[in-house]
């Protein structure tokens, strides 16, 4: 029988789980999708948990998928944002988390621009900790709505061919999207600039393709990055407008090729540099549903979490 | 009703399975069922049957199949509901529950509804039914129909309208109701303990 509880009591990384655990989150995420699709969305499976939302760093969609999906499952929630909080007088990281916690917090979800920041925490509090992207590490739960939403549009993700392209040197998603579609047992690509592709990436066991033509003719499915112009300290790619000419997917390079592949995005996207319009907005595009997905999927993680033992 | 409470309780004694009602009874106390439900709701060709999952599905198929049969022209609506995510133990019980499927595709405002389940114990599922049913409408009226009525494990005030059989047992005995659609037979099977079965 396959399991039916995670077997970890955070999720601080699609590294850190495994295969039965991301089937299990994939199940249940259905179930809730079903619930948000109701006339009422609202379950009250978490009646009885308070969830801190910590945002050391800016999110709107993330942010807002996580309260979505804490709401709908009825636990408490409070908000905290870096930018109006105590971390500007000099308090640190965990005495901030400690302080929270005092007032009867069970779960964390957590967005830090430390990579590791997450681990840190796990080793110091007893509260569950949901990893909500940390840096340029790991953003578990995009991996797992993007997995689940290539799931729903092309069934089993055995021996599927996924390419992800572009800034993959500072993208967390391309990170926890290696690892969750190489569990899955997907075959991974990765393709971009070789200023944005990171050196040792080969060692992660995917393929590495610098002609997207290439690429978008190899793949089944691609996900677009966005070029995260705010991580970049120095200049990785002469210009946007170069970087859209040889990487940006448009209607000519996906009508050239001669079978149909299905697009996705994590967002927020830049319309018309890595992606033009006609092709995020097309039907091949699963753009919208990895948003719909995303409340689900994290309705599941938390549901799931809040339900380990011991 | 039928009353196997004496035999049951004496049965619960031993470590093997014993089966209180099969094939032709157990048909027959199906067909009871159906009739007391058409003899409740003469004039209404609209029933709304929904089965609790896991096992109450089953039960709920199989209701409506022979109502549709026993009723020709009358529209059955049959549904799927799980309860997973309103039980008010998650959090403390000691074994995790996995979710299954909930699915009724019919509107259910204004409506009888005819709750199914296989075995009634402590009445929680049902409790929590009734507060799943609620996020799907106002329903005019909820029964409950079971095959088993464990009556003396009761936690929560909540009685069946429609009962196939009574079991007076042990809180650690457990009854499985099984199906020829499912299993092999139609059978109701009681065990000493549910790590028997």
């Amino acid at each position: 029988m396959s399991q039916s509880q995670l077997s970890t009591k955070h999720l601080l990384g699609i590294k850190y789980i495994n295969t039965d655990d991301i089937n299990l989150i994939f199940k249940t995420a259905q179930n809730f999708k079903e619930v948000i699709n109701r006339p009422i969305k609202k379950v009250p499976s978490l009646r009885d948990v308070t969830i801190a939302n910590l945002f050391f760093e800016n999110s709107t969609r993330t942010r807002i998928s996580f309260e979505l999906a804490e709401k709908r499952l009825s636990a408490d929630t409070v908000n905290f944002s870096a930018a109006s909080s105590s971390v500007k007088k000099g308090e640190t990281l965990l005495d901030t988390v400690n302080n929270i916690l005092s007032m009867k917090v069970d779960m964390v979800v957590m967005r830090h621009p430390a990579p590791g920041a997450h681990h840190f925490l796990a080793q110091h509090i007893d509260a569950n900790i949901v990893n909500a992207g940390d840096g340029t590490h790991e953003h578990p739960t995009q991996a797992l709505l993007d997995a689940f939403s290539m799931t729903e549009k092309v069934g089993n993700l055995k021996g599927k061919k996924v390419v992800i392209i572009g800034d993959v040197m500072h993208s967390r998603v391309a990170l926890s999207n290696i690892y969750c579609l190489q569990k899955l047992g997907a075959k991974v690509m990765v393709c971009g600039p070789p200023t944005l592709i990171p050196k040792h990436i080969v060692s992660l066991g995917v393929l590495v393709e610098y002609d997207i033509d290439k690429a978008l003719a190899w793949c089944d499915i691609a996900n677009i990055l966005r070029i995260q112009l705010e991580r970049q300290d120095i200049k990785y790619i002469p210009s946007l407008r170069e970087y859209s000419l040889y990487y940006g997917v448009n209607k000519d390079r996906l009508n050239r090729l001669d079978k149909e592949i299905t697009v996705m995005h994590p967002g927020p996207i830049n319309r018309g540099v890595e992606i033009t319009s006609d092709v995020a907005d097309s039907d091949h595009s699963l753009i919208l549903q990895q948003v719909e997905n995303g409340v689900a999927v994290r309705m599941a993680v938390l549901y799931l979490l809040a339900g380990v033992r011991g | 009703m039928r009353d196997l409470g004496l035999t049951s309780y004496l049965c619960c004694c031993m470590a093997r399975a014993k089966t209180l009602l099969k094939n032709d009874q157990f048909r027959l106390t199906l067909d009871r069922l159906c009739y007391e439900i058409i003899e409740n709701y003469p004039a209404v060709n609209e029933k709304c049957i929904i089965g609790i999952q896991e096992r109450g599905i089953f039960l709920a198929e199989r209701i409506a199949e022979r109502l549709t049969m026993l009723e020709r022209g009358s529209k059955m609506n049959v549904g799927k509901l799980d309860i997973t995510f309103y039980r008010d133990d998650y959090r403390i019980r000691t074994e995790p529950i996995k979710a299954s499927e909930t699915d009724i595709e019919f509107d259910i405002d204004g409506k009888d509804v005819i709750l199914v389940d296989d075995v009634l114990f402590s009445g929680r599922t049902i409790h929590a039914a009734m507060a799943a049913l609620q996020d799907f409408g106002r329903p005019s009226k909820i029964e409950l129909l079971v095959m088993v009525d464990r009556r003396f494990n009761r936690h929560l005030p909540i009685q069946p309208n429609y009962t196939g059989i009574v079991v007076d047992a042990y809180d650690e005995a457990y009854v499985k109701v099984e199906y020829n659609h499912v299993e092999e037979e139609d059978k109701i099977l009681l065990f000493s303990a549910k790590t028997a079965k």
